[in-house]
């Protein structure tokens, strides 16, 4: 399992109710069912990652975000989880906001569009950039809002939303952000986790 | 109470209990035709009720010994299938107001030992789960491990969890709704009128006069039949192909295949079902609405269960639509039911549940095997 799920996976204390928004294969969610007695729900827009998924035995509903998560009750899931995909809907800060009415409190991840590698390749390349954790060339990356972990950040802040915890990731390294290393971590890690509240 | 025969390779359940209709009659002594496939376990935990849909019985799978054809779920119920009767016990019965065995408008009426005919009271989908619920009594099963069924298959199973939310762990509604909508009623009411227009209906007492509405039950079955498939399966299969013929005849006889295959499908239908009961059934389908029953609020029919659902549709189903079978998971998350959701892709329409769709069968197995290794 990829260090981000592992990541994530420790925030979350045992026997909550979870929902993963783009719960994908439905790698995390099994990990969590089967690690942490968590009562676990996926919503999933691809149909065969949804059969994936069953076949895990997990219970995972076939949907977008965008339009079905106002189905679930206010603060119905002790965390929502919402790993790398923000930057791939229309309104993020629609989805943002049902995450937080739907969850108590959200774990967001974000590719860090302000990262070394990212910056280089568009300065020195002169093109739109592809790295591992943005693998999609210019015309068919599913990406629509790109943003940097300090985008991230100042845009929370700015909506009143409560950060619990900033890590930032490159690799296998895991390290906290904070008030006075923004800007270098903006820089040096590929992803970021938020756990978020409002 | 319970008292069971076997005549004419029909198994029958005769319920003594008084039962209560909701139209405000109460049957009793009534015979509840079935079929088991596979062995109850000693622990009686591998119990699948499954529910047919309008022209279905009590023979899902294998040779069904009335019509001598596949069992109409051959394709997901046997052994090694996705309903896999090596290791699950499954259950089917005749819904009441049909003609397969159970009590229906063919019987005879046991205060003038007249045939029944339109005086059968009109029954709904809560007394037809009413009257099945008395299998498990027989079975002695406590609790089932699933419930299950397509089109009113499916709403026999949301009507059954909902009147008895403790019975069953799994719960499988598939292209259903919880709600008749206004074209459904319209398309059953057109087949109703076929058959009552039909002359040899005669008021619905075609059986004591030695007729058989055969023409009006084949254009209703016709008619139905275009609904369960869609416009591009239709058009993959027949597109404007011509039935044995070089070119049109200009005539009214069946000059496409597409025409010849509908007149089929209605004179075999004919062969094997009651005119009676089909409008007796479909009226108790017009009748259904879930919602209504918990006055306005869907989720109230779940409130009380605890069961793990998976609602499965259809892509091309214009019958009964995704949106109708999403409307059911929006009710069950609104009140944090355990509830999974697909939609399957499919040119197949309404019929997909009971053809060859791999990855409808692959869900189906899945959901069921992974949820008993749980259980």
């Amino acid at each position: 399992m990829k260090n981000e799920f592992k990541v994530i996976a420790e925030l979350i204390e045992k026997n909550k109710k979870v929902l993963d928004v783009g719960c994908a294969d439905g790698t995390l969610m099994k990990f969590l069912k089967e690690n942490k007695n968590i009562n676990i729900r996926g919503l999933e827009i691809s149909k065969s990652k949804v059969q994936e998924c069953i076949a895990k035995g997990l219970t995972v509903i076939e949907g977008n975000a965008e339009k079905d998560l106002k189905q679930f009750p206010d603060k119905s899931f002790d965390y929502v989880v919402l790993s790398q995909t923000l930057q791939a809907f229309l309104n993020p800060e629609l989805v943002l906001s049902e995450l937080l009415r739907v969850g108590k409190k959200a774990i967001v991840t974000i590719p860090n569009f302000g990262y070394w590698k990212v910056r280089f390749h568009l300065l020195f390349k002169g093109t739109m950039p592809v790295t591992k954790a943005l693998p999609d060339e210019w015309y068919n990356t599913p990406n629509l809002h790109m943003c940097t972990l300090k985008d991230f950040v100042y845009f929370v802040r700015s909506r009143n939303i409560k950060i619990f915890k900033s890590l930032a990731l490159n690799n296998l390294d895991t390290s906290i952000i904070n008030e006075n290393n923004l800007g270098i971590k903006n820089l040096f890690a590929d992803l970021g986790i938020f756990l978020i509240e409002k | 109470m319970l008292t069971m025969n076997t005549e004419n390779n029909i198994k029958t359940l005769i319920v003594k209990k008084p039962l209560k209709l909701d139209c405000g009659k109460t049957i009793n002594n009534f015979p509840i035709a079935y079929e088991t496939y596979g062995l109850l376990n000693s622990k009686k935990d591998n119990a699948i009720l499954i529910f047919h849909a309008l022209t279905g019985d009590q023979f899902v799978t294998g040779l069904n010994p009335i019509t001598k054809k596949d069992g109409w779920w051959s394709y997901a119920v046997g052994p090694g299938k996705a309903i896999d009767t090596n290791k699950y016990f499954v259950i089917c019965s005749n819904v009441i107001g049909g003609c397969m065995g159970s009590y229906g408008p063919s019987h005879k009426d046991p205060d003038n030992n007249k045939i029944f005919g339109t005086n059968f009271p009109v029954i709904t989908i809560n007394d037809i789960v009413n009257a099945q619920y008395n299998l498990l009594e027989y079975f002695g099963i406590d609790k089932l491990f699933s419930i299950a069924g397509g089109s009113m298959g499916g709403m026999q199973v949301l009507q059954f969890i909902s009147n008895f939310p403790d019975k069953s762990k799994t719960v499988i509604p598939i292209a259903t709704t919880s709600s008749h909508s206004a074209q459904n009623i319209a398309l059953n009411e057109l087949g109703r009128q076929a058959i009552t227009a039909d002359s040899n209906w005669k008021d619905g007492n075609y059986i004591s006069n030695n007729a058989t509405p055969g023409k009006g039950l084949a254009v209703a079955r016709m008619a139905a039949h275009i609904t369960y498939l869609s416009k591009k399966g239709l058009q993959e299969k027949f597109g404007r192909k011509l039935q044995e013929r070089e070119d049109l005849k200009f005539g009214f006889d069946a000059d496409f295949q597409i025409e010849s295959y509908l007149r089929y499908q209605g004179s075999v239908f004919v062969d094997r079902f009651d005119a009676n009961s089909y409008l007796y059934i479909t009226r108790a389908m017009d009748y259904f609405d879930l919602t209504k029953q918990f006055k306005g609020n869907l989720s109230d029919a779940f409130k009380n269960t605890k069961a793990k659902f998976f609602i499965i549709s259809f892509t091309s189903d214009w019958l009964y639509p995704t949106q109708e079978n999403k409307d059911i998971v929006i009710a069950l998350n609104s009140i944090g039911a355990d509830v999974g959701f697909v939609e399957i892709e499919s040119d197949k329409g309404h019929d997909s549940f009971l053809l060859d769709v791999p990855d409808f069968l692959n869900a189906l197995k899945n959901f069921l095997d992974k949820s008993y290794i749980e259980n």
